[in-house]
């Protein structure tokens, strides 16, 4: 199959992956070089066959609701980039107006 | 002294702490002096706890001599895959997303070996969040096979099957999406178990696949693989997908024999590109059943030429979803950037290397808007039947024998392109995508010296079984060491 360049730029987009013009031309090739590869799985008549989810039946388990302890603040946050004030701290989320 | 401690195993180890014949410490500081002076050749460890070793050792030697019983893996020096957080620990999956993390807990698989009395010696590499076939893909550095540096000691548990070969650790912990603890064990000539999903807690095993990820123990023997295994089953309330049945009684098993028991040999294994020495061992490890009184059969596994495609549908999927956490907020690194969406992007793209940026868009693109139904729901489907297909071999069969990989360890750099990669895994899939246990065993080595594997595929939670058949085909076959221990 071929992908465009708009394509994998759209994917990479959603994905939250900043990718430059090299790196988007060479998963073009091989993203497509995968997908037809992949492009087998519509050989197989999987007509009424239930999709497996989970390579064992799963079932949400039930626990008592009890107060148990939880991870310091200051143990979470050890790791963080940044933080400020017992919280992570990030850049403006908002585009400032100009 | 140091170099018969290295390849003692861990069943023997323990034997000899618990009866003070050695202390742990001797046996952590044996482990630690050969990583120093051979792991630099062999590039198997990311991080070596040097204090933290001796302090867990000297801490079973204090229970020892207060008269407690330390448990069944006593002073036994083990090393864990880098995907497995160690609390205090650096544990980075071997990615530069997570360049100097800290874990503020341990994994429960691990929490489960200090409790029996481990002594963890570090962390071992891998290829990034487990995603490769050859160790290539550790962002830190390669890992080489002890049997022939310029050969790759394969993926993504690299290190931690090179690693147990070269006598660098006792056992250690791997973890097994599509093949990464099997296929590496095959590589390296040493054992390796994937367990049943859900024998095994998956509480701090950092998530690729989740509907695949299984950590397991990869050891010299049957018998300490089966100890580990049996030490770090069970329910773990943390885990939701755990099972809740009791560890399975493995090293009881072991002397158990195959008389009566059925072996199945699955065509599809054996048509198409394996290397013939690989199929004549695997061959002779089906003889050796035989003459230890099993009965040996073919059996069809239709589906297996869909297992490669159905995987790199799913795992990529479940990749893009669980490696949407890697955002430059709470952990690890952070790209700089004015605003909060471009930092997203920046830090994802500077962090991730490119095998996991290309899953993260496979997995991205089967799971858009529209493609759902083509892909993603598509290989599930594919999935059910894969699993069919081991449900009615299981019904002829007690277990299956089958190659563990096409060939021998391929050398470094020389799988070109991402599809020859994924190719390398085209045995190991299925067992994954079915969710049984898959038990990689050495079964001797092609005209080359390098080692070869096969392994036995079980019911759902009859690891049990898998073991009596693992014990007589090493009973034939043997565990041998690497060319001076890995270290000429």
């Amino acid at each position: 199959m071929v992908l465009t360049r708009e394509e994998v730029a759209e994917i990479a987009q959603l994905a939250r992956l900043a990718l430059g013009d090299a790196e988007l031309e060479v998963l073009r090739t091989e993203l497509a070089a995968i997908l037809d590869h992949v492009a087998a799985l519509q050989e197989v008549e999987t007509t009424g066959v239930e999709p497996m989810t989970h390579a064992v039946p799963t079932m949400l388990r039930l626990r008592p609701d009890t107060v148990a302890a939880s991870l310091p603040v200051e143990v979470a946050l050890a790791d963080a980039p940044a933080a400020k004030d017992g919280c992570f701290e990030v850049p403006a989320i908002i585009k400032a107006a100009t | 002294m140091s170099d018969e401690l290295a390849f003692a195993g861990v069943v023997e180890l323990a034997r000899r702490v618990r009866a003070k014949e050695v202390s742990a410490r001797e046996v952590a500081d044996a482990f630690l002096s050969r990583i120093d002076a051979h792991d630099g050749a062999l590039g198997t460890y990311l991080v070596v706890d040097h204090d933290g070793a001796r302090a867990q050792a000297d801490a079973v030697d204090a229970a020892i001599a207060g008269g407690a019983d330390p448990g069944p893996l006593a002073g036994v020096a083990m090393a864990v895959k880098d995907v497995i957080v160690t609390e205090g620990l650096v544990t980075t999956a071997a990615s530069k997303i997570l360049a100097g993390w800290v874990p503020p807990y341990d994994a429960t698989a691990v929490a489960r070996l200090r409790a029996a009395g481990a002594v963890i010696l570090g962390k071992l590499n891998c290829d990034e969040f487990a995603m490769g076939s050859s160790n290539e893909r550790s962002a830190w550095k390669p890992c080489r096979n002890p049997w022939d540096r310029d050969r790759v000691p394969g993926g993504s548990s690299g290190g931690s099957a090179a690693a147990v070969a070269a006598g660098l650790a006792a056992a250690s912990l791997g973890t097994d999406t599509g093949g990464s603890i099997r296929q590496p064990a095959a590589f390296c000539g040493v054992v390796g178990f994937k367990p049943t999903y859900g024998r095994v807690s998956r509480w701090g095993a950092i998530a690729f696949a989740s509907s695949l990820d299984q950590i397991g123990p990869l050891a010299r023997s049957v018998g300490d693989a089966a100890r580990v295994l049996e030490v770090i089953a069970g329910l773990d309330p943390r885990d939701s997908t755990s099972i809740d049945q009791p560890a399975p009684a493995l090293e009881a098993a072991l002397a158990a024999g195959v008389a009566g028991l059925k072996v199945g040999l699955p065509r599809e294994y054996f048509e198409g590109s394996i290397d013939a020495e690989v199929a004549a061992a695997v061959h002779a490890a089906g003889a050796a059943l035989v003459a230890a009184g099993a009965e040996l059969c073919e059996v069809s596994l239709p589906h297996t030429r869909y297992a490669l495609p159905a995987y790199y549908v799913i795992a990529p999927a479940e990749a893009a979803s669980n490696l949407a956490r890697y955002d430059g907020v709470r952990f690890g690194h952070r790209a700089t950037a004015r605003e909060l969406g471009d930092m997203y992007a920046t830090t994802r793209a500077e962090g991730f290397g490119p095998e996991v940026k290309r899953r993260i868009m496979i997995g991205t693109y089967a799971l858009r808007a529209g493609y759902y139904d083509a892909y993603y729901k598509k290989a599930q489907q594919v999935r059910a039947l894969i699993k069919r297909d081991f449900d009615q071999a299981f019904e002829l069969v007690d277990v299956i024998l089958a190659p563990t990989t096409p060939t021998p360890a391929f050398a470094i750099g020389e799988k070109a392109t991402p599809l020859d990669m994924y190719q390398t895994d085209v045995f190991t899939l299925a067992c994954n995508l079915a969710g049984i246990p898959g038990l990689a065993v050495p079964v001797g080595a092609a005209t080359s010296g390098l080692p070869i594997g096969a392994q036995l595929l079980g019911r759902p939670l009859d690891e049990a079984t898998v073991v009596r058949a693992g014990a007589v085909i090493e009973a034939a076959f043997g565990t041998k060491r690497p060319p001076a221990g890995g270290a000429a």
